[in-house]
């Protein structure tokens, strides 16, 4: 027997594992060598999270209670998958050329970026979901205590009460820890993902187990099986049309719209052309789930003493064959499929409660303080994640408990499924009608929402808990027709089928006439276009003008948001794009309108909308505005998409010739300059050795006069030499005559000794740094690159005028590539100079206090390029930063 | 009474070495280091003769050598302008700024008390 404490170790064991699988994931995934993660195999495993512990357990029940209805849940996937993959990879296209975050970001966006609406989906996919994650939690605490009984030990309220509580706690802690580790710009998380495609393995497997078991265990061959099938009164069950067609319906609209089947299905798709595999491998799999369940349902009914809880058929079985392994690994599935449900669905709800709920009330409290908002965004979203996915199980908690945990709690799946299905209509007509409007889908919505809840939800809770019973009866105040079963009189249907059919037919109308009878405003007639438009138009959502914000001010807010390696990568390949060096491009409606979805993609399009505005236009933008820009579009729409390209190419070439141009004048210039400049510092040593020689020569000096005298002369020759060997190193490097040394060291051991020669650590400035980051192992010529830090710290030294300098030297990963970034805390470089600095002869600050010739900086540039790294100035940063890209480790190639 | 050397340089060891000459020869030598306060140094002093480095962190010594000459008080103040960079654009500019003379780095020293010498007798 199976004692229940090895029971709960196997259990923690699993969930060990599966913390190693999403930790190895996400560091794969960091480190850009995820390729396997991107697979069309992981993909199609991790939809597998549509069949939850309700699939897993309640399949078999399904069958034993109304026969092979149960294939009706599995039928509406599959005709999605199959049918409808057209619709399905419409939707992925938005979701990635849109960066949409959740369901509900998706209807916000497509209707005008709308606040109201996201809000509306948001508490309607909370309380339709709610319930289903107290029926994971039931369905897990059920399992455990199905062991415990076997053992021995009948379990009461309060031990369930106690598992209940400890898997939700439990549940929560992973979910913060993989979903919140970082904002991720396309909210993916591959960690997550990679877990719930092992737990999809697992349960596919532990259904198949127990299914083998049952047919060649104990019914003695398929043969056998057969004639036990046509003996049960399973096979016997008359089924009815109406409930069929109702129930693939419902099914199938849920799958694309369950919070957590849309995180799989299209926020965390990374490539459109996984779908045609997952459309016939996800059908599959669902086959493989479903192809046992009659079988095992016919068996426990033929085995078990009657009043068997049938939901649980999958465990008792085994257990009561004394097949404890199988039983254990049958428990293992039943746990995969509930906590793989709770964590995805616990991550989508969080998103939307945190990016439609919680920053517009943060944001509105801080309106107009633009770059200047006091605080980090960044930090703010994480924790209002955090606390929303709390707050998700927490309620979740809270549903199984005042639901008692008992039978009502069975049905609910399905009232769950027919909740959500009411964002159905506004989402397949948002992507395919460009007539509909953000108030007939708020009308739609509600009225959806309304009559689910009248007719399904409240109902659900039993007659009389929440409902009265006369209201159940004879409908609310005596008003017949009202009737939560019978709408309109019309009596004797299926419940389910009644309000499915309603709650839908009312939805999809008022929707429909909401939409024909109000006017759209100009941004969401560009988004509708967008939307439907996805396939032939993939240009611009509301375009912004060239506006006023200052790139620095608009890279400030991204660090914010997306954090700093994303931002400064972000803006230096638009820079990039524009033919500019540096972290800062031309702030042009084209990189506004990039940058606004690359920060959807953490905070939602509404929001991100909103802080660009009002940074940009210091509130949000106009009607006026908005028609323009509108007017602006249909133009474009007249062209095509070639054209658009070619104009864009036009515009890169030109401003490339521009600054060819610029750079050709600059550089007769800068060689008059360069010549002027070598002189004026060659002979200010000189003047001295010269004036003190003759001094000396005089002979009418002290001894000690003599001393010092002699000292200068000393001081100032080593001055000298110290600006022909940088000129000389300079010129070498310039004209790729030097030869590189490839040497293996450790980056610590290097950042070590740099230090050590730029002063140390204290002594008029600290040094903050992080060792253990720094602790690995460099292929490249380290004596060169340790010129290079050497140089920075010095600078550093030099340069920084905090009152108690500090300079933080931070190792990290970008694109990638390793960096050190070296930043201190003075006043920092002003934008004018920052590309300046890395010019011969240029300093910036007091010459005199300086000491060198000012070549430095511009010598490190040519050693980084020399060593395929790069070095540049990172603004934003508080001080003066300097980013040192490492090279990668190849064999360097000597000139 | 002495007469008083105003001299306008920001290169440590260059004015230790003029201050020495010139004191040698009888002066009293004042220093300033700063280009933008140059002016502000050279009212409050006034002094007799300018010496003024053309490279000056802050301002350079040509805008300097233009706001002396605009002044009543310093208009005909004796200048000699130094430069390291010893072009010949640089020598006509100073002329035509007004400076009485104009020095290429590095001198020598009977070079700089001769002209030094000349100026004040002039």
């Amino acid at each position: 027997m199976v004692t229940f404490n090895i029971l709960v170790a196997v259990a923690l064991l699993y969930v060990a594992v599966l913390f190693g699988v999403a930790f190895y994931a996400e560091r794969r995934a960091a480190l850009g060598f995820g390729g396997w993660l991107h697979s069309p195999i992981v993909y199609t495993l991790s939809l597998s999270i549509y069949c939850t512990a309700w699939t897993f357990y309640g399949a078999v029940g399904y069958a034993a209670r109304s026969g092979v209805e149960f294939v009706t849940i599995y039928l509406g996937p599959t005709l999605v998958m199959v049918g409808w993959w057209w619709v399905l990879r419409r939707l992925v296209r938005i979701g990635r050329s849109q960066r949409i975050t959740s369901i509900a970001d998706l209807i916000s966006s497509r209707f005008g970026k709308s606040t109201s609406l996201g809000v509306i989906v948001t508490l309607l996919a909370v309380v339709a979901t709610t319930p289903y994650i107290a029926l994971q939690l039931q369905s897990v605490t059920l399992s455990f205590a199905v062991f415990s009984n076997a053992g021995g030990q009948a379990w009461g309220h309060e031990e369930l009460n106690g598992a209940a509580i400890v898997v939700a706690i439990g549940l929560a802690t992973f979910t913060v820890f993989f979903g919140t580790r970082n904002l991720d710009a396309n909210e993916r998380h591959h960690g997550i993902v990679m877990a719930i495609a092992v737990e999809a393995v697992v349960k596919l497997v532990a259904l198949l187990a127990v299914g083998i078991f049952v047919v060649w265990g104990i019914a003695g061959g398929p043969a056998q099986m057969l004639q036990q099938i046509d003996a049960s009164p399973i096979s016997h069950w008359e089924q009815d049309g109406s409930r069929w067609i109702g129930l693939i319906f419902v099914s199938g609209a849920a799958f694309i719209c369950l919070p957590r089947m849309f995180q799989v299905l299209v926020v965390e798709n990374v490539d459109e052309r996984h779908l045609n595999i997952a459309g016939w491998a996800f059908p599959t799999y669902l086959f493989l789930m479903s192809l046992f369940v009659v079988p095992i349902a016919v068996v426990g009914l033929n085995l078990m003493p009657a009043g068997a809880n049938p939901d649980l058929f999958v465990l008792t079985i085994p257990l009561s064959q004394g097949r404890d392994g199988l039983a254990m690994v049958s428990f293992l599935g039943g746990f995969s499929s509930a906590t793989s449900m709770v964590i995805v669905s616990t991550i989508a709800l969080s998103t939307m409660v945190s990016n439609h709920i919680v920053l517009p009330v943060w944001l509105s409290a801080h309106k107009g303080q633009g770059a200047k908002v006091s605080g980090d965004v960044r930090s703010v979203i994480l924790r209002s994640r955090r606390i929303s996915i709390a707050a998700v199980l927490t309620l979740g908690y809270l549903y199984y408990r005042i639901s008692g945990g008992g039978t009502a709690l069975a049905a609910i799946g399905l009232v769950s499924f027919s909740g959500v299905v009411q964002i159905f209509p506004v989402l397949l007509g948002g992507i395919f009608w460009r007539g509909a409007t953000r108030i007939g889908a708020a009308m739609g919505l509600l009225t959806g929402f309304a009559v689910w809840g009248w007719t399904l939800f409240l109902p659900s809770f039993g007659d009389g808990a929440i409902i009265s019973h006369a209201a159940m009866q004879h409908g609310p105040f005596g008003i017949v027709w009202l009737r939560p079963d019978a709408l309109f009189g019309i009596d004797g249907m299926d419940p389910l089928v009644h309000g499915i059919m309603w709650s839908m037919i009312l939805n999809t109308l008022v929707f429909f006439i909401g939409s024909i009878f109000s006017f759209p405003t100009p941004l969401e007639r560009l988004q509708g276009a967008q939307f439907v438009n996805v396939f032939d138009y993939s240009v611009g959502s509301a375009r912004w003008r060239s506006s006023v914000a200052g790139a620095e001010d608009l890279l400030i807010m991204s660090q914010r948001i997306l954090g700093g390696n994303e931002a400064q990568a972000l803006f230096q390949r638009e820079a990039k794009s524009q033919g500019k060096a540096g972290y800062l491009p031309d702030v042009t409606s084209d990189f506004i309108e990039r940058l606004e979805r690359e920060l959807a993609g953490s905070v939602g399009a509404a929001t991100a909308h909103a802080m660009i505005g009002q940074l940009t236009e210091g509130s949000s933008v106009s009607v006026e505005d908005l028609i323009a820009v509108a007017d602006e579009a249909a133009q474009i729409l007249e062209y095509s998409n070639r054209l658009e390209a070619k104009s864009a190419e036009q515009e890169q070439t030109a401003r490339a010739l521009r600054d060819a141009n610029e750079k050709l004048t600059a550089l007769s210039v800068q060689k008059d300059a360069f010549l002027s400049q070598i002189s004026h510092e060659l002979r200010t040593p000189m003047t001295s050795i010269r004036s003190f020689s003759e001094i000396l020569r005089d002979g009418e000096t002290t001894a000690a006069q003599q001393g010092h005298y002699a000292g200068i002369i000393h001081d100032e020759t080593l001055r000298l030499t110290r600006l022909l060997d940088d000129l000389l190193d300079l010129s070498v490097l310039a004209n790729g005559q030097v030869t590189l040394q490839d040497q293996n060291g450790n980056l610590r051991d290097l950042i070590d000794r740099a230090v050590d020669v730029a002063g140390g650590d204290g002594d008029g400035m600290r040094i903050l740094r992080d060792r253990s980051g720094e602790n690995f192992v460099l292929h490249t010529d380290l004596d060169r690159l340790g010129q290079v830090f050497i140089n920075l710290i010095t600078n550093a030294r030099k340069y920084c005028d905090a009152k108690s300098p500090m300079l933080k030297i931070k190792v990290g990963l970008v694109a990638g590539q390793h960096v050190v970034d070296f930043i201190d805390n003075g006043t920092g470089i002003q934008v004018g100079n920052q590309q300046m600095i890395f010019e011969k002869f240029s300093r910036v600050a007091d010459q005199s206090k300086a000491g060198g010739a000012g070549l430095g900086l511009a010598i490190c540039r040519e050693i980084m390029q020399r060593l395929g790294g790069q070095i540049s100035y990172l603004p934003g940063q508080g001080g003066a930063a300097f980013r040192v890209v490492l090279p990668n480790n190849k064999p360097l190639s000597n000139q | 009474m002495a007469k008083r050397v105003l001299l306008i340089e920001d290169e440590p060891n260059i004015i230790e070495a003029i201050s020495f000459i010139l004191s040698r020869d009888g002066w009293t030598v004042h220093t300033h280091e700063d280009g933008e306060t140059a002016i502000a140094k050279v009212n409050a002093f006034p002094p007799d003769l300018i010496i003024l480095d053309v490279m000056l962190s802050g301002r350079s010594g040509f805008d300097i050598l233009r706001d002396l000459r605009a002044q009543d008080i310093t208009a005909t103040t004796p200048v000699m302008m130094l430069t390291a960079r010893g072009q010949a654009k640089d020598r006509d500019l100073a002329k035509r700024l007004g400076a009485n003379h104009f020095m290429t780095k590095p001198f020598s020293n009977a070079e700089v008390r001769d002209n030094v010498r000349a100026l004040m007798e002039a």
